[in-house]
């Protein structure tokens, strides 16, 4: 079973078996069962539970990393200071607009590219799909330094592509309106997993359901959007939550390619480098802290939504 | 078309051949345009590699092509001269210097239409005086024609120096040798943690029963889903309190705590190998720890090698930690933080820029194309159901 289907999957409840005492064997059992699950177990109370609590406390206090002692609670202190902070405002305002330009390509280009990659009609379509991967290898600092040096007017390739074919190519990264089209070409060609991923989902859909199609009469079109799709939904699905927790967390690769000011003029001061400004540049922890949890709202909210969304079109295999 | 000969009927013989014909040219189509969106995808890599092995003075003149080359010179009467690609025809004629007279009248000493390659001994407003590199004793050639607009004779020539400039780290006391083993060793440690971490809990939850396994589980893949934001500033001020910071402990010690990726893929591996086994060394007396050992740990190995890989290329990706973690200490730092502000010291030398950016990709990428198939299996396994 898939790590997709594990998640989205229903989590159905199994008959309870009967209730009865343990024996001393099944004891036994437990008890190794629990040691050799302990370090993901305290793991997960060290790594995650404690940290997500204790964000939501600090963001109640003023909580600074210089002065642990004298720290207070101030309460909703943070909160109100967030309302009223521009910035704030300002700065979630061009991470939803960079999330409605980035998500729907974010979903449907890997979806093209492995549909490409899974035609039949394409010879070499190993070769093709681990050249396709290739750049997910690529560290991220190398790929912006990479991307930052290819999208240079005067230096870099791209323009020279676009001017061989009669195009006058923008200033990528020096234009406020062109950096987000910049950002997301990176970001989509870093995507490799989102499109193996899928590939590896197309390669897996039984054959005997094209036959079918074929028999009906399908055309390629029907056969892949009554087939193909259908199939592959839970991967997709799977992608597009991952896709929408990270576009909310973006912020990396401009604060790679620009050293952290928001160049060009503030357009890429996404909310989370705000956050991580106030977290590492500015010592405001327990701002910080009240900005992230605000933020891990905002994708719980989201992820609820795909999940809630979830029933209308993602295929689910039947269950034993 | 054995076939199609044995088949007596000729529409159907030229149906088939028809749709032979029709395959081929889908097959040629999809594939030439799969092809022409490779050449796209890989161009940036392209773009990086001959970046990196060119010259400043190559890089700052527009027209000069696109892989690393130099401006070709000619040795001439203890000058250097350039040699540039010279066309010669009815705009532009040109004569050779036969008797002392520049501009004499066409004649047997002009020079037949075509494209040289000349070097250039003098100079003039709208006409020139060159040499044939090819052949020096025929003397001058006169040239009609502005010598600004002919382009250089390009020729390859790699700067290998360049890597070496790179290796140096002109901005640290210390070379990129220490980069590079800071990576090696954050790496080894974490795949060590991983590795144990995650192989005793895949075979905690896929040969034991535990009550409430189910829920356990969903919780530990959900967790793939948490956003990391959340946890990042109580973990840093933990570490801090732990004096860690400004070590490599905060990108190690976690690691030890198994992760939902990997446990997933070796849960999902264990489950493949049969209980027949582990049943018989357990009536051979062999407890949970032995049959981990001999039994189960043996037949694992592959997917433990997933594992490790995956964990590497992860160690040359992280950013975001080691980072936070590690400002203050440069040279303790990862490849992937210790590149990073080459982007804003050498914002004039893009060569050096491609340079670190290869250096700091070629070994994620050569161990991902060595061990291709393992990492395939790996994401096959785990993100789709077989």
């Amino acid at each position: 079973m898939a790590i997709s289907e594990r998640v989205f999957g229903s989590f159905r409840r199994k008959p309870k078996e009967p209730r009865g005492r343990l024996t001393n064997l099944e004891r036994h059992e437990t008890r190794w069962g629990l040691l050799f699950l302990s370090p993901w177990i305290i793991g997960f109370l060290v790594f995650i539970l404690l940290p997500t609590l204790a964000t939501l406390v600090f963001s109640f206090t003023d909580f600074n990393i210089l002065h642990v002692e004298d720290t207070r609670f101030i309460w909703f202190d943070n909160y109100t200071r967030m309302l009223n902070d521009p910035i704030v405002t300002q700065s979630l305002v061009r991470t939803l607009k960079f999330f409605v330009m980035a998500f729907p390509l974010a979903i449907i280009i890997p979806i093209a590219i492995s549909a490409l990659l899974n035609s039949e009609n394409l010879r070499f379509r190993r070769l093709f799909a681990t050249l396709f991967y290739m750049p997910y290898m690529v560290p991220l600092v190398s790929a912006v330094l990479i991307w930052g040096g290819f999208l240079n007017p005067a230096t870099g390739w791209m323009n020279k592509f676009l001017g061989s074919i009669g195009i006058q190519g923008p200033d990528w990264l020096q234009s406020t309106t062109w950096v987000y089209w910049a950002l997301l070409i990176v970001g989509l060609w870093s995507n490799g997993n989102a499109i193996i991923t899928t590939l590896a989902g197309m390669e897996s859909v039984p054959r005997e359901l094209f036959e079918a199609a074929k028999i009906e009469g399908a055309g390629a079109i029907a056969t892949f959007m009554n087939v193909t799709l259908p199939m592959v939904s839970p991967i997709i699905f799977y992608n597009l939550t991952l896709a929408s927790i990270g576009l909310f967390q973006y912020f990396l690769e401009p604060y790679v390619l620009f050293a952290q000011a928001g160049d060009p003029g503030g357009s890429t001061l996404f909310y989370p480098m705000y956050l991580f400004q106030n977290f590492f540049q500015f010592q405001e922890m327990a701002y910080g802290a009240s900005l992230a949890w605000v933020l891990f709202l905002i994708i719980l909210a989201f992820t609820a939504v795909w999940f809630g969304l979830r029933r209308f079109w993602v295929y689910e295999a039947e269950r034993e | 078309m054995a076939k199609a000969q044995s088949m007596p009927n000729r529409d159907y013989n030229a149906s088939v051949l028809n749709k032979r014909m029709r395959g081929w040219v889908l097959a040629g189509s999809v594939t030439l345009f799969a092809i022409v969106l490779l050449v796209l995808w890989l161009a940036p890599f392209a773009y990086m590699v001959s970046t990196s092995l060119k010259t400043q003075q190559q890089i700052s003149d527009p027209t000069s092509p696109l892989w690393p080359s130099a401006a070709d010179q000619f040795e001439y009467e203890g000058q250097s001269l350039d040699i540039l690609v010279v066309p010669v025809n009815s705009e532009n004629p040109a004569w050779h210097d036969v008797n002392g007279d520049e501009f004499q009248d066409a004649g047997e000493a002009s020079v037949e239409p075509g494209v040289y390659t000349l070097a250039l001994v003098t100079p003039g407003r709208e006409d020139g005086v060159f040499v044939n590199p090819a052949d020096p004793e025929a003397g001058a050639i006169h040239w009609i024609g502005r010598w600004r607009a002919l382009e250089a004779d390009w020729q390859f020539a790699p700067q290998w120096a360049n890597y070496a400039e790179a290796w140096e780290l002109p901005s640290r006391p210390f070379t990129f040798a220490t980069l590079l083993l800071n990576t090696f060793a954050i790496a080894f440690f974490g795949i060590i943690g991983t590795i144990i971490s995650c192989t005793l809990v895949a075979y905690g939850f896929s040969r034991f029963r535990i009550p409430g396994k189910g829920f356990l589980f969903l919780l530990l893949v959900s967790t793939i889903f948490l956003p990391r934001i959340v946890v990042t500033v109580p973990t840093y001020a933990l570490f801090v309190r732990f004096g860690w910071v400004g070590t490599w402990l905060p990108l190690i010690l976690p690691h030890f705590f198994a992760n939902a990726y990997n446990v997933f893929w070796l849960r999902q591996y264990l489950m493949t190998i049969p209980r027949e086994m582990d049943e018989a060394a357990m009536i051979d007396g062999a407890g949970p720890l032995q049959i981990l050992w001999y039994v189960i740990v043996p037949q694992l190995m592959p997917a433990i090698i997933t594992v490790a890989l995956f964990h590497m290329v992860f160690a040359f990706r992280d950013y975001f930690e080691p980072l936070i973690y590690l400002s203050t200490r440069p040279e303790l730092q990862p490849i992937s933080v210790g590149i990073q502000q080459f982007n804003a010291i050498f914002g004039q030398r893009p060569a050096l820029i491609q340079t670190v950016a290869l250096m700091g990709l070629v070994l994620p990428v050569l161990i991902f194309f060595l061990a291709q198939r393992a990492f395939t299996r790996g994401i096959v396994f785990t993100g789709v159901e077989k």
